[in-house]
């Protein structure tokens, strides 16, 4: 009787328990996989902080000549070496050295996993269309569901510290080397698939001598963004206790320490433009 | 003469799409075809584009092949179904590998990489080179999936490099050359694996016609070191008249004619051929074989035969045809065989084989002033005066040509 005189009512009052379900679902995971997600937890966690302790070992001033030496060595050039060089001081002289390491290992970890996970999604995607079909939506998803909402579950199985800020890096990373690799080896050139099949590739052999070294322009690039993108969680990752840059700056927000929140600010923003001028492929390694 | 390729009875249907109704289509297109309705119905019936329908060849071991026709004729289907680039939807392809006779109607994944690693090469219209490698790279790649270390492949790769004259370009990448030095690449890549047959689908056609021309000559003159046999697609009948010793013209997916160049000349087997033909240029298509008039045609009041359009030369033959003086005005006169990229001298008849190309004919006419011979094997089997030459610019004594080839075959 109430649905034909309060319509509203009833839908209200009949809600559909999504939200029962996801507390349902998260807790049936935890329940059931804890021992994983410990495991994997405590491998992750392991690999963050060591590696920080490591870089942390390494007296500041020394670590800061060894990255400008490395720029030296990658991008043959003075003038961006001398650039990291200051930059890095900077950092060290305002205090956010040890924050920054942090930081560091955080994006290498990121990077790596995505770079591990999604180039090879990207490449089965290409060879599949019908996965493609499939993982175009959860891509989609996966970059426009506000970070917060998969926040949750992460603490929930992974605790607080650095591992969550990973996986929620992770999260939001991944689906951008998926599709840039997908775009890369899709626009192989028909030609160039044909000229290796001609001369009797395998499918193994046509992906490494082929496909991959075509689609590598598109796939670095992709690398590029990765880094950027990880960056952008360092913030995100700090709410969750993963300390580094973000840790500053989220500090600064809670007391309004307007200075604070500029400097860390700052650092961020520093380490961004280090990281893109240095793994940005230049021009010539594009066309090799 | 044993076959290198043969195809028996190949329809090769492209399916379109791959949904749940496609091989009911497929069958349906089948039986359209063999009922003889035409490519345009049966696309419009069932989506299925039929590339080549009903293709019998045979390619002989040692020539050059050329499938000839235009865009969507079916060449390159017909090429492509060799390597299996495009699977055949019916009949049988029977290649020859070393001793053995393979059957390449869709052969299992293993087979097929086998044969086109080893069997069968492909040079491609657009070049496909590999454009982060370096020419020496590019030629490596057959030999490399060979699983051949670099330092076994060296020597054979930078041999073929110096035969296409790129051997100081090997470290150079693909990209910088240009376009005819890029598809010498192609060929060399193609031949250091040593196949039993080439694929060459319209290999020059992207190149300007100056750099056509030259690829074309620099071909023939390696085919005449390699003798292999090369499978040769062009749109272009000049081409195919030049590089081709037989020709198959193809239409709608069908042969309509296979022949020697002269026989697609002389003897279109079609209207459509015939028209083709009409558009040639007689200069790189006539061979002196087809435009001579015979030995058999000439006066021969006294024992000697005379000719050019006077008559003011004669012939003194021995028994068996073997020249033994040539007289003008009763006068001994002096003759020569021709070398290529020498001058002939002035005044002195030059005598050709049948295979020597009118535009040959006609600069040696240009440079001696003087009629032209035809011999084979050094017997006397005819002869070329200016009214020979015009007459097959003009085409106008085409009816003449068939009985002379006819009275000399």
């Amino acid at each position: 009787m109430t649905l034909l005189t309060h319509p509203e009512t009833w839908i209200t009052d009949h809600e559909i328990p999504v939200g029962t379900w996801s507390t349902d679902f998260v807790n049936f995971v935890k329940n059931n996989f804890q021992g994983f997600f410990d495991g994997l937890s405590n491998v992750l966690g392991f690999l963050l902080d060591g590696t920080t302790s490591i870089l942390h070992a390494v007296p500041a001033l020394l670590l800061i000549v060894i990255f400008a030496a490395l720029t030296y060595v990658f991008k043959k050039s003075w003038r961006m070496a001398l650039f990291v060089f200051l930059a890095l001081l900077f950092i060290l002289n305002q205090g956010y050295w040890d924050r920054t390491l942090e930081t560091i290992s955080l994006i290498v970890y990121a990077t790596l996993a995505c770079m591990a996970i999604g180039v090879p999604i990207g490449i089965a995607a290409a060879h599949r269309p019908a996965l493609y079909r499939v993982l175009r939506p959860v891509l989609d998803m996966m970059q426009t569901l506000p970070t917060f909402v998969y926040l949750i579950p992460t603490l929930v199985l992974f605790g607080l510290g650095s591992v969550p800020g990973l996986i929620s890096a992770i999260v939001f990373v991944v689906p951008t080397p998926i599709r840039l690799t997908y775009i890369g080896i899709s626009n192989v050139p028909r030609p160039l698939i044909e000229a290796g099949q001609a001369f009797g590739a395998s499918p193994t052999e046509l992906l490494w001598k082929v496909e991959i070294p075509a689609a590598l322009p598109t796939i670095l690039a992709g690398l590029t963004q990765v880094i950027m993108l990880s960056l952008s969680m360092v913030v995100i990752a700090a709410l969750v206790g993963a300390g580094g840059l973000g840790e500053p700056v989220v500090e600064a927000m809670e007391t309004v320490q307007i200075g604070k929140g500029f400097t860390s600010g700052l650092a961020i923003v520093i380490v961004a433009v280090i990281l893109d001028r240095v793994f940005r492929p230049s021009q010539e390694s594009t066309n090799a | 003469m044993s076959f290198a390729a043969k195809f028996e009875a190949v329809d090769i249907l492209f399916p379109g799409s791959a949904d749940r109704g496609a091989r009911g289509r497929m069958t349906m297109a089948l039986a359209e075809l063999d009922a003889g309705k035409t490519r345009n119905d049966i696309i419009g019936s069932t989506g299925i584009v039929v590339g080549a329908a009903d293709v019998n060849l045979e390619v002989e071991q040692g020539e050059i092949f050329v499938l000839m026709g235009l865009s969507g004729s079916g060449k390159t289907t017909v090429l492509r179904a060799l390597n299996g680039l495009n699977t055949i939807s019916r009949g049988r392809i029977t290649i020859r590998h070393g001793d053995e006779l393979v059957d390449m109607s869709n052969p299992p994944p293993a087979t097929l990489r086998r044969l086109r690693n080893q069997a069968v090469s492909m040079v491609f219209q657009q070049f496909a080179l590999l454009p982060w490698r370096t020419v020496r790279r590019n030629v490596e790649l057959g030999l490399e999936l060979r699983k051949m270390k670099p330092a076994e492949m060296r020597a054979s790769v930078d041999q073929w490099l110096d035969r296409v004259g790129l051997l100081q370009w090997a470290d150079k990448h693909a990209s910088e050359l240009s376009g005819g030095m890029q598809q010498r690449v192609g060929l060399a890549r193609a031949l250091v694996t040593n196949p039993d047959i080439l694929l060459m689908d319209e290999p020059f056609s992207a190149l300007d016609p100056l750099i056509r021309n030259k690829l074309q000559d620099e071909l023939l003159q390696l085919q005449r070191t390699v003798q292999k046999t090369i499978i040769f697609v062009t749109h272009d009948l000049d081409e195919a008249l030049k590089i081709g010793n037989r020709i198959a013209i193809m239409k709608d997916g069908r042969v309509i004619q296979v022949g020697k160049p002269e026989d697609i000349v002389l003897r279109p087997a079609t209207d459509y051929v015939a028209e083709f033909v009409a558009h040639m240029n007689p200069l790189t298509a006539i061979r002196a074989a087809s435009l001579m008039r015979p030995i058999g045609a000439l006066r021969a009041p006294d024992g000697a035969h005379h000719f050019n359009d006077n008559q003011d030369y004669a012939l003194h033959l021995d028994n068996s045809g073997q020249l033994i003086a040539l007289h003008r005005d009763g006068a001994a006169a002096p003759f020569h065989q021709p070398q290529p990229g020498v001058r002939c001298p002035q005044g002195s008849t030059g005598i050709v084989t049948g295979q020597h190309l009118l535009k040959d004919i006609v600069e040696i006419r240009q440079q001696t002033t003087r009629p032209v011979l035809v011999a084979d094997n050094g017997r006397i089997v005819g002869c070329i005066g200016t009214t020979e030459i015009l007459d097959a610019l003009t085409q106008a004594g085409r009816a003449d040509y068939r009985d002379n080839t006819a009275a000399t075959n």
